[in-house]
């Protein structure tokens, strides 16, 4: 084992994702503005004209793949990022503030954690008269903030009773500066990896609301493409290019973006490349990371806030 | 004391977890934009019925809602409704009541998932911990099929299951929970042709369950193999056995939680699933009610599911505070 692989699979991971992103981004040029147009007929199957076949409306779906990826990779960033940066700022001002905020901090948020998210996504959409994608990226993003901000938290407290911050204290450093300067830096390598999970995640959020009907309206996504082709039995009627690409790319794009972040915590965690041992479950690392903070609290008390 | 404070703190955080899960669901009708019961009855309308059968119609949903009452009054009309197990009518298939429509659903949910759930822990405990014991090349393979199993959204693999077992291969039949022209009962007729429906679904959720309990597994058995106990007790001399023995007990602990947590999941855990197969389950239920806007049902499903996970994750921590008496140390410190 000795992790030689780590570096090898962190670029593999983010070349693969990197492709996946200039697909999106890229495709247009090549398959034009044929989106919503009516090419061939009912199911047509691949040819020179249409790469991956039409739809059940006659649509291109190769076409239709290049913008639902582009859907898909946006509400996933633009959710992960809403949903990282809610989570950080929440945790960070808990852990590092204590006392009562950080009481009712994670109050919101433990209530949060435990009303399961499809709820909340399925309550939020249905009553959403029109779901743009930037809608749709709040909504997940609404549901996926609080393990974020709960494992900030406790990170944030344990780096809370270092003695450096002690001395940007008695400089006069502003609690802003010293969270940004002083406690932040301290879990960046953890954000980036929230980061990238909430990413993957968020777009397999977004993949099972379109498949239940409540999907971004107007347009096309991975999702999107799946519950066109299953409402529109291609899998029974043997039309696999409907259904097959849209399945692949997810699942092609889910599984990358786990590669992504476990090579990256292989990169963060020196730890972790000397053994075989990976990283546990979140569970258990979150109670590995929260019980030093508490002996450190317990036995310190809280040092001038 | 300490045991009964965190029993009551934790009996006390779920009661909040539930209230907002029931406002939550209250609302929803309330938030779609026009009022849902003039919605309906204009689309009853159009669909010709009588206008005195319409008024009629608009006078029941008024009062079921209590729509001309305040708003804490409508709440509280909602939760006592809810304590008489009355769920409302739906509005698609009026005059349906919503709970009967839910009591026929879920037990094809639960026929379904609570197998998948069981059988899929106890097979990818069983692989995580071989792979973590036998290492090399058995290790990386299985690792990584069940990483990539374990990452794969569970509807992806039902269709391309679906294709290729019941379409391309005409194998199974390609969905349903039994054949249309037959009557539900109990005979073995019906019996193995619900058994014939049930393989894809069914396989199709257990393969993706035993890889996210392989890769759990595997690395919880990996940390307990590096630990101090270990080496120690091998420095002792201690058999083999006796060390994988109490190498598989520390791994089991978080294991059993998992499984606690996944049975919470059981009604909501694979929605999809039943919509690619049209099962008859509560998915498939959920699916037609959100494109009829049938927000009785709707509202019912979530509520059901949210009060499924929050039951099991109370037990799970109830349990945990028996148990162990770290984490209760530690929880209480916590909050």
């Amino acid at each position: 084992m000795r992790m030689v692989r780590f570096t090898p699979r962190f670029w593999i991971s983010a070349g693969v994702f990197l492709l996946v992103a200039a697909f999106a981004l890229l495709g247009p040029i090549f398959v034009g503005d044929k989106l919503g147009e009516g090419v061939g007929g009912l199911y047509d199957p691949p040819s020179g004209a249409a790469w991956l076949g039409t739809d059940d409306l006659g649509h291109d779906i190769f076409t239709n793949l290049v913008f639902g990826t582009r859907t898909s990779l946006i509400i996933g960033l633009v959710a992960g990022a809403v949903a990282t940066v809610i989570g950080v700022v929440l945790g960070l001002i808990a852990g590092y503030h204590g006392g009562v905020v950080e009481e009712a901090l994670m109050g919101i948020t433990n209530v949060a954690l435990a009303i399961p998210g499809i709820v909340v996504l399925i309550l939020l959409s249905v009553a959403l008269d029109f779901r743009s994608i930037v809608a749709m990226a709040i909504v997940i993003a609404i549901t996926s903030w609080p393990w974020t901000a709960r494992a900030v938290r406790a990170q944030a407290s344990s780096v809370k009773t270092r003695e450096h911050l002690d001395v940007a204290r008695l400089s006069g450093a502003s609690t802003l500066n010293i969270l940004l300067w002083d406690v932040l830096p301290y879990l960046m390598s953890y954000i980036c990896m929230a980061f990238v999970l909430q990413v993957s995640s968020a777009i397999l959020a977004e993949a099972g609301l379109s498949l239940l009907g409540l999907g971004p309206s107007d347009s096309v996504s991975l999702g999107i493409m799946l519950n066109w082709a299953l409402v529109g039995e291609s899998v029974r009627t043997g039309a696999w290019w409907a259904f097959v690409p849209p399945t692949l790319l997810l699942t092609f794009v889910a599984f990358t973006l786990l590669m992504l972040q476990s090579s990256l915590d292989e990169v963060f965690n020196p730890r972790l490349r000397r053994g075989r041992q990976r990283a546990g479950r979140p569970a258990s690392v979150l109670t590995q990371v929260g019980a030093p903070a508490v002996d450190a609290r317990s036995k310190e008390g809280s040092p001038g806030a | 004391m300490r045991l009964r404070k965190y029993l009551v703190g934790k009996a006390l955080w779920y009661v909040g977890a539930l209230i907002v899960a029931l406002v939550l669901n209250f609302l929803l009708p309330r938030l779609v934009p026009g009022n849902p019961v003039d919605a309906i009855v204009a689309q009853l309308g159009r669909s010709g019925a009588q206008a005195e059968q319409l008024k009629r119609i608009h006078e029941h949903y008024v009062a079921e809602f209590g729509l001309n009452q305040p708003m804490w009054a409508q709440f509280f009309t909602y939760v006592g409704n809810l304590l008489h197990f009355d769920l409302g009518t739906s509005f698609a298939q009026s005059p349906a009541k919503v709970g009967d429509l839910i009591a026929e659903a879920l037990p094809w949910t639960l026929g379904l998932q609570l197998p998948a759930i069981l059988i899929g822990w106890l097979v990818g405990n069983g692989l995580g911990a071989l792979a973590a014991f036998k290492g090399g090349w058995f290790d990386r393979g299985a690792f990584l099929s069940s990483l990539f199993l374990s990452s794969m959204p569970y509807y992806c693999l039902a269709i391309i299951l679906l294709y290729l077992f019941a379409v391309a291969l005409r194998m199974l039949p390609p969905g349903g929970g039994y054949e249309p022209g037959l009557m539900p009962d109990w005979s073995l007729l019906f019996a193995t042709d619900v058994l014939r429906h049930y393989w894809l679904p069914f396989f199709s959720l257990v393969i993706i369950f035993i890889g996210g309990q392989a890769v759990g597994m595997r690395s919880m058995a990996i940390y307990e193999l590096n630990s101090d106990y270990v080496n120690y007790g091998r420095g002792l001399g201690l058999p083999d056995k006796r060390i994988v023995r109490y190498i598989f007990r520390n791994a089991m602990l978080p294991q059993v939680t998992g499984l606690a947590l996944s049975i919470g999941t059981l009604v909501g855990g694979a929605l999809i699933t039943e919509i690619v197969f049209s099962y008859p389950g509560i998915g498939s239920l959920l699916f037609s009610a959100i494109s009829q806007n049938d927000y009785p049902v709707i509202q019912a499903i979530t509520l059901i599911i949210a009060i499924a996970v929050l039951a099991s994750n109370f037990l799970v921590e109830i349990a945990y505070g028996f148990v162990d008496p770290r984490i209760r140390a530690a929880r209480a410190g916590e909050r």
